[in-house]
């Protein structure tokens, strides 16, 4: 367990350091960060002076250098646009992202399994070749699509549903601010989570339904029935469990990729949230703001990941976490 | 009364290439505590023969007549319940592979007491001390440490003890072992196959043995059958059908056994292939390959001839026999 920990931990850091040079070298090909931070009628002269001082004339290697030994007290510098420490500006948003993300995620985990185990148990049935059909479409529709689909239908024309910003929070735990604690916010997470789903979801149901047919074929399923165990214990212990490993595998990585998607989830709906954040900052290039989002996300991802392994590894009982390979 | 008894048992699989008969006309009993083998080359229908036993043959494969009696009763009017208490319980399987046949993420233990539960109301407790009685049964050793274990910690040998150890679970009348020691090491395949025979030896418990090894049904069945693209084409006592194989078929079987054939010669294979199911040759579906090929062997399937205890289809056999 430690072993596995430590080996998770190492590759972190390598995931990190990577990303965090490639963030640091775009800031480059960002444009002039001087345009951003002075107006237009600041001298020529008084702009050297303004880069020679903050040292964007130094070599990439000593920019480089001292960008990382501030990021590692947790200094990612300062925002250029609202003149605060960037990472801070981005944490403040990372709570409306968290829960949008863990919205979708409810959604595709409570409605994958279940829908994806049926299709399994009844390929033939109109129901599992309606979902099929449904699912091939909602894969190829563009989530920007959905969402305007969604807004249209349930707050536009039926008006049952808000359709954008977070609507109520609160402030809990001294600082973090949730909309999950309202019926107010609940209502406002609805149409995004469901927006956000709209990939994953049916790529869920159809990566069950497969890895649970190709399950069922298994000798060992083969003989649960020769057994003479009863059905739903062959079904939802001794195929859902197998069928479950390779889905945690693939699935984790893809909830990390739903990080991605939340940029045009939360445009489209107004989510202030860091995907939203980011698109402004892109647009002010507000290079240490960008910096600091790809750092965060890229955390994301290296926390997802070491927790799908660390899941995988409860689950499945061939692979020991000691052996660090897991 | 018999205790099983297979009445001209067809199965069919509907597939893409057209429909394949993989059983016609087998008809078979077994007595309480016998021993029965069933012998023939790969793809003969042997599998598929004692899945059909528990109607559970793969899809997309049905039976297409015939009965399967169990001390009486017909398996195929039996609702779901009725049928899932005879599976596992009066009737136990032993598969082929080891390696597959536990479920790799479920402890032995979990597997030994689900079985038990499934069929009788039982605590866990209860459950949990059978089993492990039951894996001291077929000699594991430390079966209270091994009970805890996943398939994947015991070896191949291990695991199909504790296959044997499941299928004695609920005290069977019947166990179908489906070439049970194939997939083991040569070393322990004797060892798997001795245990097999003491346990149904001392709880009589009536076997069905599948194999191609027809060394191992001389050591073990006291009758057999033998089977050729899906039909039986000789049955009887197991010592007269390695003495006197009537069927050309079953002579070539005896002739290739390995303690037949000098040594540095090569083994006497039958020439030729099992015809695919698909597509079985007209007449004798054994003539291609046959040394006694007669004209109505390419025209005419051959009766039974003999008894109902010592019978072979086979028009040459028939027209020099011997009397059966
Ligand atoms: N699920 C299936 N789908 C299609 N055809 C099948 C299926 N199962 C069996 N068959 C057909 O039935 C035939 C007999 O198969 P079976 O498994 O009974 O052979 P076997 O005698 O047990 O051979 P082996 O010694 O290799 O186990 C095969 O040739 C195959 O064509
Ligand atoms: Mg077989």
């Amino acid at each position: 367990m430690l072993a596995f920990f430590v080996h998770r931990l190492g590759q972190a850091l390598v995931v990190m350091f990577v990303i965090s040079l490639l963030s640091f070298s775009i800031q480059d090909n960002l444009g002039d960060p001087l345009r951003e931070l002075v107006g237009q009628s600041v001298s020529e002269a008084e702009r050297q002076q303004l880069r020679e001082a903050m040292g964007l004339n130094d070599p990439f290697v000593n920019q480089y250098g001292r960008f990382l030994k501030k990021a590692l007290q947790g200094d990612l510098g300062d925002s250029y646009f609202f003149k605060r420490p960037a990472l801070g500006v981005i944490l403040e948003k990372l709570p409306a992202t968290l829960e949008l993300v863990l919205g979708a995620t409810l959604i595709i985990l409570l409605l994958s399994v279940p829908v994806g185990v049926y299709c399994a148990i009844n390929p033939r049935s109109w129901f599992s070749k309606l979902m099929m059909g449904v699912s091939i479409v909602g894969i190829s529709i563009p989530v920007f699509l959905t969402a305007i689909m969604l807004i249209y239908l349930f707050s536009i024309h039926l008006g049952w549903l808000p359709s954008f910003g977070r609507g109520e929070t609160l402030l809990i735990w001294g600082g973090y601010e949730t909309g999950l604690l309202t019926a107010d916010g609940l209502r406002h997470l609805l149409l995004p989570s469901i927006a956000l789903s709209s990939i994953m979801l049916p790529l869920f149901i159809r990566l069950i339904r497969s890895e649970m047919m190709e399950v069922l074929e298994q000798e060992y399923i083969r003989f649960a029935w020769a057994r003479g165990l009863k059905r739903q214990r062959i079904w939802f212990l001794h195929a859902l469990k197998n069928t479950l490993l390779p889905v945690i595998t693939v699935g984790g990585v893809q909830i990390g990729t739903m990080i991605a998607y939340t940029i045009l989830t939360e445009r489209v709906f107004q989510w202030p949230g860091m995907g939203f954040l980011f698109l402004e900052a892109v647009n002010r290039v507000d290079t240490p703001l960008i910096i600091a989002y790809l750092i965060v996300v890229g955390l994301i991802f290296v926390v997802t990941n070491t927790l799908v392994d660390l899941i995988y590894g409860l689950v499945n009982p061939t692979v020991r976490l000691t052996r660090g390979n897991a | 009364m018999a205790l099983l008894e297979v009445r001209n048992l067809e199965v069919k699989f509907p597939l893409r290439q057209g429909e394949l008969t993989a059983l016609r006309d087998v008809s078979f009993s077994l007595d309480p505590g016998e021993r029965l083998g069933i012998v023939g080359e790969s793809g003969a229908g042997k599998s598929v023969a004692a899945f059909a036993i528990l109607n559970l043959i793969g899809r997309p494969g049905y039976i297409a007549g015939g009965q399967v009696l169990f001390e009486g009763r017909d398996l195929s009017r039996l609702s779901a319940t009725e049928l899932r208490h005879i599976r596992g319980n009066r009737i136990s399987m032993i598969f082929q592979d080891p390696m597959m046949t536990l479920n790799p993420v479920l402890t032995i233990g979990t597997q030994m007491i689900e079985s038990l539960q499934a069929h009788r109301a039982i605590s866990y407790t209860e459950a949990r001390t059978l089993a492990i009685e039951k894996l001291r049964t077929v000699s594991i050793p430390s079966p209270d440490a091994r009970i805890d274990q996943y398939p994947h910690e015991l070896s191949g040998g291990m695991r199909q003890r504790v296959v044997i150890a499941i299928a004695l679970l609920t005290d069977p009348t019947i166990i179908i072992a489906d070439e049970p020691t194939t997939a083991l090491d040569v070393t322990i395949q004797a060892e798997i196959m001795e245990l097999l025979l003491a346990l149904c030896e001392n709880f009589s418990v009536a076997l069905i043995l599948i194999t191609h090894d027809l060394g191992v049904v001389a050591q073990v069945t006291q009758r057999a059958i033998v089977m050729y693209a899906g039909r039986i084409v000789e049955e009887g006592a197991t010592r007269s059908i390695i003495d006197s194989a009537r069927h050309p078929y079953t002579q070539g079987l005896i002739n290739a056994l390995p303690e037949r054939t000098r040594p540095g010669e090569r083994l006497n294979q039958i020439p030729g292939l099992m015809p695919s199911l698909l597509d079985i040759p007209a007449g004798c579906a054994f003539h291609p390959r046959c040394p006694h090929t007669l004209t109505v062997c390419r025209f005419e399937v051959p009766d039974y001839s003999g008894s109902a205890q010592r019978r072979v289809a086979c028009h040459w056999a028939g027209a020099h026999g011997e009397v059966l």
